[in-house]
């Protein structure tokens, strides 16, 4: 790639995406990581009852963005070619773990009081 | 309740935030102030140079009379072709309007350029107008000469068992038509490419991979027979591509038949006839995909622009390989497929030659000189199956040049390669037209 920068970066993926559900979606990731800053700092700790949860639901998030990665390419895991696509793929899968565990996290946090 | 060590403070939470929107403030690197102008740049072509070009431009000049020649109301995302014609897209994938990628504060002539007088410095269009220029960039594309294969009309495509994809959307879209139904019944298919200089030079290849792949998955892989018709004695331009190809080929039965050129075919039989050192050979066929010669339009050759000992059937325009300047008239440039340089006719090369010619064209305008210089760079995914593909780049030297050395490997058959042909790809190059890539 000739000049990849962070401007090109981002002209590229509000392409993918279309302008505006692009940023839409990095609004939502803001606000995700706010809110579950927002409870961390209100609660003064970590509730490992609500953790517990977020951490149940991390294979369902991994699996589930593997799953919508093959869904929008023409393609499937029997086309992984090498330890780069291995490399990918964790990385897919590893986002989708981590972004379900802190929504899950965030919203018991927000849902239930701050007993939990 | 247990009580994790973890307990983070307000403070930390703010200085988060902080940085956050720090890292969202910072928008890349500063350009320069443009340069205030009262020159006059025509550019011939609004397709994937003339127009990453023009948006370029308007930010670095100021004042300047910028004027795009183009007669064409619909822009072609032409790397998405070889995906339509395997059934992967539909046509429109490849379409949009010319002028939703061109900026404000230009005058767009939607005519074609009838004619350039490089001596008086102006470009006639096929509307009859005259326009003056001080800087001219011609990028008006190639003509695929169909004509050229005797027997052979557009007509033809999507049955007889005969695919154009080069053609353009519809084209490609017949060309899946004809495509598959030879994956589903089988028989001998050829896949040609011409002996003159071509776009992508990569595209035969892979619509030959790809419909023996679509063939293969639906279990008819015993029903076909695959011919390569390469132009000479190699498979691709760059020699360790080439070897890499032909191990591909041999892995997956796909025969290659070495300087076998496409002359003329007989629709009605299905036969092809081929030239070749040993004269002219008559293959049968089932399947065959045309790609007719390729060369510069008619308004370059008769302009005198071209290369006058070099390309002389295909009329390439005589520039600097690194500069992209015209080597007898330093007030024009080439840029993208009419360029008469070795490689470059994809979009990949058409991203690095376009900062090339801005550079150059601005410094002559400021009256300083251009510093930048095109490597030949060309970049080419090229599939070999569905969701597979070898990211493969390379210079004029045929050096293979990976983006991503030691992380995407060039050589292998990989699925981000191809996420990045499928995902990633459309939304460069849109970046590109919009100058911001």
């Amino acid at each position: 790639m000739k000049d990849l920068t962070f401007t090109t970066l981002i002209a590229v993926f509000e392409e993918i995406f279309g302008r505006g559900l692009f940023w839409a979606m990095v609004v939502a990731a803001v606000v995700i990581t706010a809110a579950y800053l927002y409870v961390l700092v209100r609660d003064r700790s970590m509730s490992m009852r609500k953790f517990l949860l977020a951490q149940l639901s991390m294979p369902l998030g991994a699996i589930a963005a593997v799953l919508f990665v093959q869904l929008i390419t023409n393609s499937g895991f029997s086309d992984i070619g090498g330890p780069i696509d291995l490399i990918v793929l964790l990385g897919v899968a590893s986002l989708g773990a981590v972004g379900i565990a802190v929504l899950v996290y965030t919203l018991q946090s927000l849902i239930r009081s701050r007993t939990g | 309740m247990t009580q994790s060590a973890f307990a983070p403070s307000r403070r930390i939470f703010l200085g988060l935030a902080a940085s956050g929107m720090a890292a969202a403030a910072w928008s890349g690197p500063v350009r320069a102030a443009p340069v205030k102008t009262s020159a006059r740049v025509v550019i011939i072509g609004a397709g994937a140079g003339g127009t990453a070009l023009v948006n370029r431009l308007i930010d670095r000049l100021d004042g300047a009379s910028i004027t795009i020649i183009d007669p064409s109301e619909k822009h072609l995302y032409q790397p998405g072709l070889s995906l339509v014609a395997a059934g992967l897209k539909p046509a429109s994938y490849t379409e949009s309007r010319t002028t939703d990628w061109l900026p404000g504060g230009i005058t767009y002539i939607n005519k074609a350029a009838a004619g350039i007088d490089p001596e008086t410095r102006r470009v006639t269009t096929s509307g009859g107008q005259a326009v003056d220029y001080d800087f001219l960039v011609v990028a008006p594309g190639l003509v695929l000469d169909h004509d050229a294969i005797e027997g052979f009309s557009l007509d033809l495509v999507g049955s007889n068992g005969i695919g154009a994809l080069y053609a353009g959307p519809e084209y490609a879209a017949r060309t899946w038509q004809a495509a598959s139904k030879y994956t589903e019944e089988g028989g001998v298919g050829i896949f040609t490419r011409p002996a003159t200089e071509m776009k992508c030079a990569g595209a035969p290849l892979k619509h030959t991979f790809l419909i023996d792949d679509i063939a293969r998955t639906a279990g008819n892989a015993g029903k076909t027979e695959i011919i390569y018709a390469a132009n000479n004695q190699s498979l691709f331009g760059v020699p360790i591509v080439s070897e890499k190809v032909r191990m591909l080929f041999e892995n997956r039965g796909i025969t290659p038949a070495y300087s076998h050129v496409l002359k003329s075919i007989e629709p009605g039989s299905q036969r092809a006839t081929f030239a070749t050192p040993d004269g002219d050979t008559e293959l049968e066929y089932d399947y065959l995909h045309v790609i007719p010669p390729q060369r510069a339009p008619d308004v370059i050759r008769q302009s005198g622009l071209s290369w006058a000992d070099k390309w002389t059937d295909q009329g390439w325009v005589e520039v600097d390989r690194q500069t992209l300047r015209h080597l007898r008239y330093p007030e024009i440039f080439a840029l993208g497929d009419v360029a008469g340089v070795p490689k470059g006719k994809t979009a990949a090369s058409v991203k690095w030659q376009v900062p090339v010619v801005e550079d150059h064209l601005v410094a002559a305008i400021a009256g300083t000189e251009g510093t930048a210089t095109y490597n030949g760079y060309t970049s080419c995914p090229l599939i070999t199956r569905v969701g597979r593909a070898m990211l493969i780049e390379f210079d004029y030297q045929n050096n293979l040049t990976p983006s991503f050395p030691g992380i995407i490997a060039p050589m292998e058959e990989l699925w981000i390669s191809w996420l990045m042909k499928e995902v990633a790809l459309k939304a460069t190059y849109n970046a590109m037209l919009r100058g911001k890539a």
